[in-house]
């Protein structure tokens, strides 16, 4: 059984006053996420990635196509209990504390009081605002509310969890903190289904991915082989060498630039083998302070494959 | 039941730290001026105009309660969005218009009582404070117990009147939700004369319209028994009953049009 599985799911929203017309926010989406997985929902900004969760959270209803979520018509009770839902930008209201909001939320889950007071604690050391419990939410930061949204979508243990942009708003530690989160749901068996435009989490987080651009499906798959590019070439950094030196390499070296005195960032092609022309820079004095090989990113797939979208639906004409 | 219960608590607990509950403070400052102003004033007519005053501050007051927070209520919850995070939860969107009408209806209920412990305070001091003569004379006793058969009629209109506004704000904003529930409450004090429409006008379309009108609208004028309380007049146990029901009624009504269009509706 699939954790999630959406047929040719179609979303059109009416625009326009007097005279309405529909505009398509998602274009028969067809997509299955497996049990226990993490699954990065990508793509630029109005490609459909909201509106595909607000769909799968029963917030808007479907056009045409459907959708089930570990077997269960989405939008059940049964399958509410267990499920955890990270809406964008989360807002909460901002009259109760962390805890209360918590609570709250705990006893639609029906938590007996004891056990409600056990997890809601746990749950606020777990995301970092242990020592903020009993601060009003007004008082919150926007990084805090995010940790808050992040607590309140796991209250319930969900075997399913959603999150819309969940590194939003946090700063490095935070979104270290929401990775190690995000891995240890998954470590219990949670699937974890996400929508991001930060492509460095997904690369870091994601067994699968896909990639929506102006409401349709444009590419799927394994993080790993999307990732499993050539070498397109290196980038050296050394230190302690002249000018001078550099030119003895000039038919090695694609770029040089110089970022403080003898310090320079040299780009090399993907034949290159730079171990050869390491040994001759610090032969002549160099250091090396950072060799990193220049592979094709997820930031590129993403650009590729949008821009790729874009200039299908412009047509030959143009 | 519980969860009703718990998302109704919450709407109180947002009452209450959005200070609506203030307003007692108010209601009660102006009882107690406007006691001592008129026992300065008039002679044997105070406790009469203190019940009237009374009476007609707490229908007053309830209805800012029930308009104001009514209209925002849904609004507030789908403009700021916490409603994401809320019907995510196990509930349904039923669920959620009851349990917020019924958390509205538990805040004018609270606001009511205290409304109502003030007035029967000054009306106590009052009674201490004045001549015996004047007490003796009166139509009716000065703690009169109806009074509270007078704001039992007032709670349920104004539970109705909530009803109303938590309609409005399933689909509308909250300008134009508490223009139409202002309105409707207005015509609701005069609908009574639709009925009989076809007694002023000759036209039978529209004396047709005026009687469709008159049982689409809320009739809120039986509602209001203020000036029989207060000279003493009697009120009969069938009229209370009927007029319970019949905002029984059109409450259920107005609360499953707003439950029909809120299940509906996308949150974009």
């Amino acid at each position: 059984m699939l954790a999630i599985q959406t047929e040719d799911l179609t979303k059109d929203y009416a625009i326009g006053f007097w005279r309405k017309r529909p505009r398509r926010a998602l274009d028969r989406l067809t997509l299955g996420v497996e049990c226990g997985e993490i699954f990065g929902l990508l793509g630029p900004n109005g490609a459909g990635k909201t509106t595909t969760l607000k769909l799968l959270m029963q917030l808007i209803y479907p056009t045409s196509g459907s959708a089930s979520i570990l077997g269960l018509p989405i939008g059940s009770l049964a399958l509410k209990r267990r499920v955890g839902y990270l809406p964008e930008h989360p807002y909460f209201y901002d009259y109760l504390t962390a805890e209360e909001l918590l609570t709250y939320f705990a006893s639609l889950f029906g938590y007996a009081a004891a056990e409600r007071r056990a997890r809601v604690t746990q749950l606020l050391d777990q995301v970092g605002i242990g020592a903020e419990r009993r601060l009003a939410l007004r008082k919150f930061s926007k990084g805090m509310l995010q940790r808050v949204g992040l607590a309140q979508a796991i209250l319930n243990d969900p075997e399913v969890v959603f999150l819309d942009e969940p590194m939003s708003g946090l700063d490095p530690l935070g979104r270290r903190d929401a990775r190690a989160l995000i891995l240890e749901l998954r470590k219990r068996g949670c699937t974890v289904f996400f929508s991001s435009h930060i492509l460095s989490d997904a690369e870091a987080l994601c067994d699968r991915v896909a990639v929506l651009a102006r409401g349709r499906l444009v590419a799927e798959g394994r993080v790993a082989e999307i990732l499993a590019f050539d070498v397109k070439g290196w980038e050296l950094i050394v230190a302690d060498i002249d000018r001078a030196l550099l030119t003895r390499f000039g038919a090695q070296v694609s770029k040089a630039t110089e970022i403080a005195h003898g310090r320079y960032v040299l780009e090399l092609p993907g034949a290159a083998a730079p171990d050869r022309l390491l040994a001759e820079l610090t032969a002549a004095g160099g250091k090396l302070v950072s060799l990193n090989p220049i592979r094709e990113t997820l930031e590129d797939f993403f650009v590729k494959h949008v821009s790729a979208d874009a200039d299908a639906a412009r047509g030959p004409a143009s | 039941m519980k969860v009703l219960a718990s998302i109704a608590l919450n709407v109180f607990r947002e009452s209450v730290r959005d200070k609506v509950l203030y307003n007692l403070v108010l209601f009660a400052v102006l009882l107690i001026g406007a006691s001592y102003l008129l026992g300065q004033l008039t002679a044997g007519q105070d406790m009469k105009i203190i019940k009237d005053l009374g009476l007609s501050a707490t229908s007053i007051f309830g209805l800012f309660i029930a308009v104001f927070i009514g209209i925002g209520l849904v609004w507030k919850e789908v403009e700021r969005r916490s409603i994401y995070s809320l019907l995510a939860k196990p509930i349904t969107r039923v669920d959620f218009i009851l349990a917020k009408y019924a958390g509205l209806v538990l805040t004018l209920l609270v606001n009511l009582a205290v409304m109502a412990v003030a007035l029967y305070a000054v009306l106590g001091a009052m009674t201490l404070l004045g001549p015996p003569s004047l007490v003796a004379a009166l139509d009716a006793p000065p703690l009169d117990p109806r009074l509270l058969l007078a704001i039992g009629l007032i709670f349920v209109e104004l539970a109705l009147v909530t009803a109303v506004a938590l309609f409005f704000s399933t689909f509308s904003s909250p300008i134009l939700s508490a223009a139409f529930t202002f309105g409707l409450y207005i015509v609701g004090q005069f609908n009574a004369d639709l009925k009989h429409f076809e007694q002023v006008v000759d036209s039978p379309a529209a004396a047709w319209l005026a009687r469709a009108l008159y049982y689409l609208l809320p009739n809120l004028a039986p509602f209001d028994i203020k000036a029989l309380v207060v000279h003493g007049q009697p009120i009969s146990a069938g009229y209370v009953l009927m007029t319970v029901s019949y905002g029984i009624v059109y409450i259920v009504f107005v609360l499953l049009a707003a439950a029909l269009v809120f299940a509906r509706r996308d949150f974009k």
